[in-house]
């Protein structure tokens, strides 16, 4: 130990070593850097898919105006469903009676005791630490109430930092309990100290929506005028259907789920729409543009937008403002909180995006922030990160995991365009060698599925390329595949199935105004139509009936929607999850 | 240094791997007279095209690093502790912010003899090169 002590002493000076360590820290840059880089890609594959989205749910919109126009006609016998997709309010759930529920004696999660105060803030936050259900009694009860507190709400509320108030603003939480925790920890629970405002987006993707909107709207109750809540776009009951949070209740609460979601959608409604600090910062989930008409925001009635998707209400006159607000962002952060000097006449000095849900996309893929306000000073920004495991993993694992995860998502939507990018292909290939160069592939696939991303670099995950660097395209769609429900199926069909398999589920879920789960065949054929007319879709109205009866989900004349569309999902190679490693058969 | 750590990932990410040295040379090169802190592409695109095709700052051959580790290990051991890792990458050279150090340690370093065994670990990295490179068809 004495004898290499003295020679490591001896040899620091020498310029072998100094070479030498040069040399290994000139790699590891290099190194690092790509892995860095290929985070980076990940993370673009992620935004450009999640955009994608975004512009889908439009054309759901769309459709909706769409089917409106269309389907009136043939079903003017359902006034229900017409008030639904108007956007009117159905009656009442009638608050007494489903508060009348039993809270068992058995039951050991949080009970909350109203008029709330901060001790029962805390009894949720502990329970919820514990895992534990909230009982669908306490849910509702929240929710009535919370909803009674929001009707007395502007659109637009107005809070100080005079009085020395430091305001804490948070971005989307998208159902990351942990973030919540860890702000709370970092930055302190809310209280008549310690106001928040939180931006929107505090459900879906995430696994405890319903833990944080619940500790979210008791923090309101306890503190009305220090804990401020701004409607995002995913405080919508269309949203959450494709995004999670209305599979999270049901699973969660499968004897009470439809009455919470009733109500939800209630609440929803009367969440204000933006917040103004010191008539000088505007927090507004989605931010802004051009066409914005504050004055417009004021006035409106909030509470008649059931939600981003449907078609805007005219009233008296004025046009609806239409919540349908892109998210603008940089890497970590999204739309989401403006500052402004000169507020009524729109020069904005400067725009913020926060977002507070670290490990959005995939755990490692982003660290989440919030912000202090206070008077007169520049907002100060802090930053966290949710880990699971005990200590940092090597960067190595955690790209490769974001990475692993990314293509994953991007190989799905490879697969559902399969046909049209064959097509896109062999017009490229004159002569079926069944290859492109690396740039004609990369522009088929990026025409084809609208993706904005980097495919020659992605290229070396996603196809096989030889020696020359030339690409063999049908390698796009090795190791997965489109489950078949049925064999005698066209692959177009099963294709167009699953790529639209989220926006028709909404529409069956629209349709479905009792929550049986079930739509009649023929109210079923007259959407199929509508939905084929719109989306363009190449599809045999024969084939798709053919299809349901196969599938044998003609139940009486109605069709099991859920078990419809469960039939549709893509099959990956090598998933851990498969039972068998036998490999897969291509087709 | 944002826009030094975000230029540098740039061109290393492309397969060059240029010294902190010759990478400020770059730098200087390209950027804009006021300093901004942003680099503007159309100053860039040129500079680096032309880097590309001289193949300039090629990147470390695996028995060239192999044998910088055995230089720092001059009794031949086999691995090198991890104080003394961290002093050599640290203090020598062209040194590690302590965040690099910290992100090599977490991959480099066993938790058990809380030393780098440098031939694995090279071994480990050329894998995880290789893995992409797996798609490629001979």
């Amino acid at each position: 130990m004495g004898c290499s002590d003295s020679s490591f002493i001896k040899d620091k000076k020498s310029p072998k070593v100094i070479k030498a360590a040069t040399i290994i820290q000139n790699w590891y840059r290099g190194y690092s850097a790509r892995l860095k880089a290929r985070q980076r890609h990940a993370l673009t594959v992620f935004q450009s898919i999640e955009y994608a989205d975004e512009q889908s749910q439009m054309q759901l919109s769309n459709f909706f105006s769409f089917m409106l126009e269309n389907y009136t006609d043939e079903r003017e016998e359902d006034p229900e469903l017409i008030a639904r997709l108007f956007g009117c309010n159905l009656p009442d759930t009638r608050e007494d009676y489903v508060k009348m529920i039993d809270v068992p004696d058995s039951y050991d999660g949080p009970r909350l005791q109203f008029p709330l105060t901060f001790t029962d803030i805390e009894s949720l936050i502990e329970g919820f630490k514990q895992q534990k259900i909230l009982h669908p009694h306490y849910v509702l009860a929240v929710l009535f109430e919370a909803k009674k507190v929001l009707m007395q709400m502007p659109n637009i509320s107005h809070i100080s930092t005079l009085l020395s108030k430091e305001i804490t603003v948070c971005g989307d939480l998208h159902g990351k309990l942990d973030d919540l925790f860890l702000i709370f920890y970092k930055n302190g629970v809310p209280s008549n100290e310690n106001p928040y405002v939180f931006n929107g987006d505090f459900v879906d993707r995430g696994k405890n929506s319903i833990e944080v909107l619940m500790i979210l709207l008791a923090s309101l109750l306890v503190y009305p005028n220090d804990l401020h809540l701004n409607r995002g776009n995913h405080e919508d009951f269309l949203m959450n259907l494709r995004y999670g949070f209305t599979k999270e209740i049901m699973q969660k609460y499968r004897v009470y789920g439809n009455e919470i979601l009733k109500i939800l959608e209630d609440v929803y409604t009367w969440l204000p729409i933006a917040t103004i600090v010191d008539n000088d910062i505007l927090i507004i989930h989605g931010g802004l543009s051009e066409s914005t008409d504050l004055n417009l925001l004021h006035r409106i009635e909030r509470n008649k937008m059931k939600s981003v998707l449907m078609p805007p209400i005219p009233s008296d006159g004025d046009s609806a403002i239409d919540l349908k607000i892109t998210k603008v962002g940089s890497e970590k952060i999204k739309t989401s909180v403006s500052l402004s000097d000169q507020l009524l006449q729109h020069e904005w000095e400067q725009v913020i995006t926060i977002f507070s849900a670290s490990n959005y996309y995939e755990d490692g893929s982003n660290r989440g922030a919030y912000l202090r306000l206070s008077f007169n000073t520049l907002p100060k920004i802090f930053q966290y990160q949710v880990t699971k495991a005990t200590h940092i993993r090597p960067l190595y694992q955690r790209v490769n995991t974001v990475e692993g995860s990314a293509i994953r998502m991007l190989k799905e939507r490879i697969i559902a365009r399969k046909t049209d990018l064959v097509h896109a292909f062999e017009l490229y290939d004159r002569n079926k060698s069944g290859k492109l160069s690396l740039s004609q592939w990369a522009f088929s696939m990026e025409s084809v599925l609208e993706l904005n991303l980097p495919w020659r670099s992605l290229s070396t995950r996603l196809v096989l390329t030889d020696r020359d660097g030339n690409v063999d395209y049908m390698s796009s769609f090795q190791n997965i595949r489109i489950q078949k429900p049925v064999k005698e199926v066209h692959s177009t069909l099963i294709e167009t199935l699953y790529r639209y398999r989220s926006d028709l589920h909404i529409i069956f879920n629209i349709i479905d105004t009792d929550h049986s789960g079930m739509i009649s065949m023929e109210e079923f054929r007259t959407m199929w139509k509508l939905f084929k007319m719109h989306y363009g879709v190449p599809v045999d109205d024969s084939e798709v009936d053919e299809l349901a009866n196969k599938m044998d989900l003609n139940k009486d004349g109605s069709i099991d929607f859920n078990e419809f569309l469960k039939a549709f999902h893509v099959v990956h190679r090598f998933d851990p999850s498969r039972k068998s490693n036998k490999p897969v058969v291509q087709e | 240094m944002g826009k030094h750590r975000e230029i540098g990932t740039i061109i290393r990410s492309l397969g060059c791997c240029p010294s902190e040295g010759e990478l400020h040379d770059l730098i200087a090169e390209v950027e804009e007279e006021e300093p901004t802190g942003y680099i503007r592409l159309e100053k860039f695109l040129p500079v680096m095209t032309e880097v590309l095709l001289e193949r300039r700052y090629r990147p470390i051959p695996e028995d060239v690093l192999l044998r910088a580790f055995e230089v720092l290990d001059p009794t031949k051991r086999g691995f090198l502790t991890k104080e003394e890792l961290i002093k050599y990458m640290t203090e020598e050279g062209e040194p590690f912010s302590q965040e690099e150090m910290e992100e090599m340690l977490s991959a480099a370093i066993d938790s058990e003899s809380n030393s780098i065994h440098y031939k694995d670990y090279i071994t480990m990295m050329v894998e995880v090169q290789l893995f992409k490179e797996k798609n490629k068809v001979t």
